[in-house]
């Protein structure tokens, strides 16, 4: 695979099973045993009710555009051939949101509430990016 | 907190020149500006033993102000970095005042100055960012989300769609501030514009374009908060310190609570209950503008409109000043330039001197002042009055 100059995430213990996942093509999220709840980003809590009985969950992987930008202008080098992209915060049908790109669309028609599902783009050989595109 | 209710004042307040200043590190604006303000209090160094400042966004150094103490020679009794983004200047004022009432020091020192401009922050930050791990430089850089305006943008699109907000009314909001500006020999972009200029200038990320974004700017800014009993015998007129508030909704955009309501709504409520006033009471707002939609948002959260109405609220120059709510008499983030807010606190205390010349707010007696850090992920809240 070709060298990726692009910000690779900087994981740690926390997050480790979520990008394992990723890698597998799974969107795993922590389900709390406790209150039923899933939460982002990955922890040893739960955000909701502070419990610390949490279990990783394979999700549906869909969603909807909760909001977004199109990116028109590149910040630094990195950028230069994607501009424009679109930059979007997702919402999980399991409740929770989550910020990537929206592919496999134009930007032009993208929209707040569009529904998408979960894609993975393999940026290098350990990491793989979960992005969505338009749902059917 | 309403026992803290103007029981200290700003009795001092200092600004280097703010533009491009190559040459001069990011200290030497700082000992500038501080030494402005002292000489503003008429005190001396030797007076202050006190000192809050905040790390350089381009730049770390661990125990900075701890750092920068030292090499003004100052003797300090109570310091340490406040580290809360843009919401930070304000936090400084109010943690000032709080240690202040508890005994542990006098006259404490709050100034933040930042050499931005010439040291090209945009790619050190990225490359701090880097390093910043889960927030930022797990969950964010790597799609495309590398710099503040991102998510500031999304969360206005959301307001857009929730409320109808347009870009001609964010417009209008940079309209106020670089009229604002031309009216103040230190601001870094003094040149008017029209809402033919706005809509006419580049998008960097919709709905964002050039001018809805800040000024990136070397300066310094500082002021000198001493207890109310000290400050009626001193130099000039005092400010009283009337309410505090502060709400930090989160770190980050993507899982915050919501887009279109934030920190500054419960942050507002706790200042407007300590200083025992409404938002009809206020004369003039300085409102943390890192990005054109901030600043309406935080004025329906502020309460001087409903949530939502924010968009016709700025229009018609009512926002100006000589109209009913002047904001950011001075120019803004967005004319004046970058110095984290703190010149959002320098030209609040000026206006309620009466000291600004041309663009003096006429009676201004209470002002309403706000820091945001992040992405809407902290806020603080001043009401400072004359």
């Amino acid at each position: 695979m070709g060298e990726y100059k692009k910000p690779l995430p900087i994981m740690d213990l926390d997050s480790k099973e979520f990008w394992e996942g990723c890698h597998k093509h799974e969107l795993l999220l922590q389900k709390c045993n406790n209150c039923g709840k899933y939460h982002f980003p990955p922890g040893p809590v739960c955000p909701e009710c502070f419990s610390l009985d949490l279990k990783w969950t394979k999700t549906s992987g869909k969603g909807i555009v909760y909001t977004f930008t199109v990116v028109r202008r590149a910040l630094g080098p990195d950028w230069e051939s994607d501009v424009p992209y679109v930059v979007g915060v997702i919402e999980l049908s399991e409740g929770v949101r989550m910020v990537s790109n929206v592919v496999g669309c134009k930007p032009e028609e993208v929209k707040i509430g569009m529904p998408v599902v979960v894609i993975f783009d393999d940026v290098t050989d350990t990491i793989s990016l979960p992005k969505f595109r338009p749902a059917g | 907190m309403s026992g803290l209710k103007d029981t200290c004042a700003i009795v001092g307040v200092g600004e280097t020149r703010f533009g491009t200043i190559p040459g001069v590190t990011d200290f030497g604006l700082t000992v500038e500006a501080s030494k402005k303000a002292i000489e503003d209090a008429g005190l001396s160094s030797g007076d202050i033993d006190g000192l809050l400042s905040q790390q350089l966004y381009h730049d770390t150094v661990m125990w900075y102000t701890n750092w920068i103490g030292q090499r003004m020679g100052l003797k300090l009794k109570y310091t340490t970095d406040i580290d809360l983004g843009g919401a930070t200047p304000v936090a400084m004022v109010q943690h000032a005042v709080m240690a202040i009432n508890a005994g542990l020091c006098t006259n404490v020192l709050c100034v933040y100055g930042e050499s931005s401009r010439s040291w090209r922050p945009t790619q050190a930050m990225m490359a701090r960012g880097r390093i910043w791990g889960k927030g930022m430089g797990e969950f964010e850089h790597p799609f495309g989300y590398v710099a503040p305006m991102h998510g500031y943008a999304m969360a206005c699109q959301r307001h857009m769609y929730e409320y109808g907000t347009t870009s001609r009314q964010l417009g209008a909001i940079a309209v106020a501030c670089r009229k604002h500006a031309s009216m103040n020999e230190n601001a870094q972009q003094r040149k008017p514009i029209t809402i033919d200029d706005y809509l006419n200038s580049p998008i960097f990320c919709e709905p964002f374009r050039l001018l809805d974004i800040c000024q990136v700017t070397d300066g310094a800014a500082a002021v000198i908060v001493t207890s109310a009993d000290r400050a009626r015998n001193m130099k000039k007129k005092p400010v009283y310190i009337s309410g505090m508030g502060s709400y930090h909704p989160g770190y980050n955009i993507g899982w915050a609570p919501s887009m279109t309501i934030t920190g500054a709504k419960i942050s507002g409520e706790m200042a407007y209950r300590m200083a025992g006033i409404t938002p009809q009471d206020i004369d003039i707002a300085e409102i943390y503008d890192c990005f054109t939609y901030t600043v309406l948002v935080t004025l329906e959260d502020y309460g001087f409109c409903k949530k939502g109405e924010g968009g016709p609220f700025v229009e018609n120059g009512r926002i100006e000043i000589g109209g009913e709510l002047p904001v950011n008499t001075h120019g803004g983030l967005l004319s004046q330039g970058h110095i984290d807010g703190m010149n959002h606190i320098t030209e609040a205390v000026k206006q309620l001197r009466g000291e600004c010349g041309i663009r003096q707010v006429k009676d201004a007696e209470i002002a309403i002042v706000s820091g945001n850090g992040g992405c809407f992920s902290t806020h603080t809240t001043l009401i400072l009055r004359r």
